[in-house]
């Protein structure tokens, strides 16, 4: 509590410009770097590890946290997880009930409908964009130049974040707040989610916290970013074409200006 | 258009005769594109061209996400994720629009700092400076406007300190604040009328822009050595010219190819590189974030405004002589703005005799030290405003006064200027001995 009051009047003198802002500083904030596989310009979603992800986040996430703004059809289409049609709406089917208005009433999910969202006392904030929402290291010295290189690192901070638990925890006003070494004040009220064999995966990972937290760090970049693949290609497509378009100006350009400033035709 | 004299559009056929008595458009577009353009421009000079494609690119990509976009409180976030979802290729419309307006923001201060080196502001090109300066200030009221309709945390909570600004006028800045934004608070209403205007600025920036042009293209381009084209007949401006249709069209596209090629893999490979991460998390009014922080475009400005606390003397003798009237808030408010009107007066603040910074050695530090100035401001606006962040952003905002105020006043005084060639033809030839001596 007393350290949700330090917040509330930090963030209140970042308000009011004119006083002296501190940034509570402290513990948390410590992110590892992690080598996932959709990093970098050429990086690329790993199939089997967003399927393992997808597990993950079903079995033990779900259970506080909606992914709202995820269609279940994307998992399927292109750049989804690689499943079929049939295979996702048997699935949805199966796993996931929607309020459907025009009935009035529950009903079993459709592969159009959204991943549901999960409110109420409780329960934790929805993970659909939380890969984005969140980042790595921006430094060294609030340069950003370890994101330009590393990536955002939101995925990172994800999978820090759910190994992170150090085991101490705190009764705060009723409240239980548990040591984690990701997370920003260092006390966070969830409690470590991830064991040894919590879920069994079908390809035969073994199932440790470290590769379950890298799993779902991983699916929750894709459900935050479905699109990423498309959007790499149509950045080499474009990058490709400029990098023809501006040779071709290039030599207009010099060709253009030769009489002006040789005093003759350029030869190609 | 008056100014250098040039050959000028003559209808040929029976049907341009008839239209060029009733509407001489073909000639406007004729001398438009055919402007004696110093033919001794360097690379600093296509910023225009990129500033121009980056409006067309906002408005365009703008246009299309309006389709899918709903200005609503409850709607607005998730529309945002409808198009980066489900709409097609809504993702990368996007994400250009998002990266665009960085696009455009790096692409205007280049501009400006070029104007500001080469003294593109001084006589007789005022006018064009000050629509500058006027087209500039709108384009920060538009990316601000464009950055709250997310409605993302930052959207939200940068809407209420940047609103909070006009609430720091004396007597009725409260009021004003309320008005601004519909209501006692940012809500529903904020977010409609911010959509609205953020749809509305761009067309008055276009119209900005076309006047913007039209006074340059009535006193001409400036250059590099400042000297102007000679302009007593023809043939002697086209010793210094070369006409802007194909010569300058052809070597802005190129550079602009290669801007793009940039922007391109940024769009492409890391699009949200220059965003906040707060800014995926839906507006919350019950939970601040730890640090609210401007775009990084409004950064030098933003640490301004808050270099100026109450524990600077010169904020407390203005507060003493008004009877704190001024208070510390208002004081850093007046800072802010008046960082952006001192650059507009530089015109009249300049008293050197010399144009380009090329031939003033002493002026050419200060400029560095500016453009210095400049980033290191950039980067402490994003820092906190702890020791010694609060000592480098007063010494900065400072010294960006005293650029403006003392400096340029000075330097024209005192600094003994180099003496620039006397025709632009003679500095192309120091350049490009092999150039023949008269263009055809």
């Amino acid at each position: 509590m007393i350290r949700k009051l330090t917040l509330t009047a930090v963030t209140a003198a970042t308000l009011a410009f004119g006083g002296t802002a501190a940034v509570a500083a402290g513990e948390g904030g410590h992110i590892e770097d992690i080598a996932f596989s959709f990093e970098g310009p050429f990086g690329t979603y790993d199939e089997a590890q967003l399927q393992r992800g997808l597990k993950v986040y079903d079995q033990v996430c779900r259970a506080c946290h909606g992914l709202q703004y995820v269609p279940i059809r994307s998992l399927y289409e292109p750049g989804g997880l690689g499943y079929s049609e049939d295979e996702v709406r048997a699935w949805a089917a199966e796993n996931y009930e929607v309020y459907d208005d025009t009935i009035d009433d529950w009903r079993p999910a459709l592969p159009r409908d959204n991943f549901p969202a999960v409110t109420g006392e409780g329960m934790g904030p929805d993970l659909s964009l939380m890969a984005k929402a969140r980042a790595g290291f921006h430094g060294p010295a609030g340069t950003g130049i370890n994101q330009l290189v590393k990536g955002m690192g939101g995925a990172e901070y994800i999978a820090n974040f759910l190994t992170g638990f150090t085991g101490e925890e705190n009764e705060v006003a009723g409240q239980y707040l548990y040591e984690n070494t990701a997370f920003e004040g260092g006390w966070v009220s969830m409690a470590p989610q991830l064991f040894d064999g919590l879920v069994e995966y079908d390809d035969g990972t073994e199932a440790t916290p470290e590769q379950m937290a890298e799993d779902v760090a991983a699916f929750l970049m894709w459900t935050a970013e479905p699109k990423m693949m498309a959007r790499k290609q149509a950045g080499f497509v474009g990058v490709i074409m400029l990098v023809i378009l501006a040779s071709l100006l290039y030599l207009t350009n010099k060709k253009l200006w030769a009489p002006h400033k040789y005093g003759k035709e350029m030869d190609l | 258009m008056a100014g250098i004299p040039h050959d000028h559009y003559e209808p040929q056929s029976g049907f341009g005769k008839w239209l060029h008595k009733r509407l001489p458009i073909v000639s406007l577009a004729y001398d438009t594109l055919m402007i004696p353009t110093p033919k001794n421009l360097n690379w600093w000079w296509i910023w225009g061209i990129v500033l121009a494609f980056c409006l067309v690119l906002q408005i365009v990509t703008g246009i299309i996400l309006v389709m899918h976009y709903t200005p609503h409180v409850d709607m607005a976030f998730a529309s945002i994720e409808h198009i980066m979802r489900n709409v097609n290729g809504g993702f990368f419309l996007r994400y250009l629009h998002m990266n665009g307006a960085s696009l455009f923001f790096v692409a205007v201060y280049i501009h400006m700092f070029r104007g500001l080196f080469y003294g593109s502001y001084k006589a007789p090109r005022e006018v064009t400076w000050i629509i500058g300066m006027l087209i500039y200030l709108v384009m920060m009221a538009t990316g601000f406007l464009g950055y709250v309709l997310p409605w993302g945390q930052m959207s939200f909570w940068g809407a209420t300190v940047i609103t909070g600004l006009f609430g720091a006028i004396p007597f009725v800045g409260d009021e004003i604040q309320t008005w601004l934004l519909g209501g006692p608070a940012v809500g529903n209403a904020t977010l409609n009328r911010f959509f609205s205007l953020h749809y509305l600025l761009p067309f008055v920036i276009a119209a900005l822009v076309a006047v913007h042009i039209w006074a340059f293209h009535t006193t001409g381009n400036n250059n590099p050595t400042g000297v102007e084209v000679r302009r007593g007949s023809k043939d002697e401006a086209k010793k210094d010219t070369l006409p802007f249709w194909p010569y300058f069209v052809i070597k802005d596209l190129f550079a602009l190819a290669i801007v793009l090629l940039i922007f391109w893999a940024i769009v492409g490979f890391m699009p949200n590189y220059l965003g906040h991460p707060d800014n995926y998390i839906e507006a919350n009014p019950l939970a601040t974030p730890a640090h609210i922080v401007p775009e990084w475009y409004y950064l030098p400005f933003y640490a301004i405004l808050r270099a100026f606390t109450a524990d600077v003397w010169a904020v407390q003798l203005v507060s003493w002589i008004t009877g704190g009237i001024i208070d510390a808030k208002f004081f850093g408010v007046l800072a802010m703005f008046g960082a952006i009107f001192v650059m507009a007066l530089a015109p009249w603040l300049d008293t050197s005799s010399v144009r380009s910074g090329k031939y003033r050695p002493a002026f050419k530090w200060w400029f560095r030290l500016l453009v210095i100035d400049f980033i290191v401001l950039m980067w402490v606006g994003a820092r906190d405003t702890n020791f010694p962040h609060d000592w480098i952003s007063l010494i900065g905002a400072t010294y960006w006064f005293a650029y403006f105020l003392v400096i340029l006043p000075l330097l024209g005084v005192f600094e003994k200027p180099e003496t620039p060639p006397e025709t632009i033809e003679e500095d192309f030839k120091e350049h490009y001995p092999d150039a023949p001596t008269a263009a055809e």
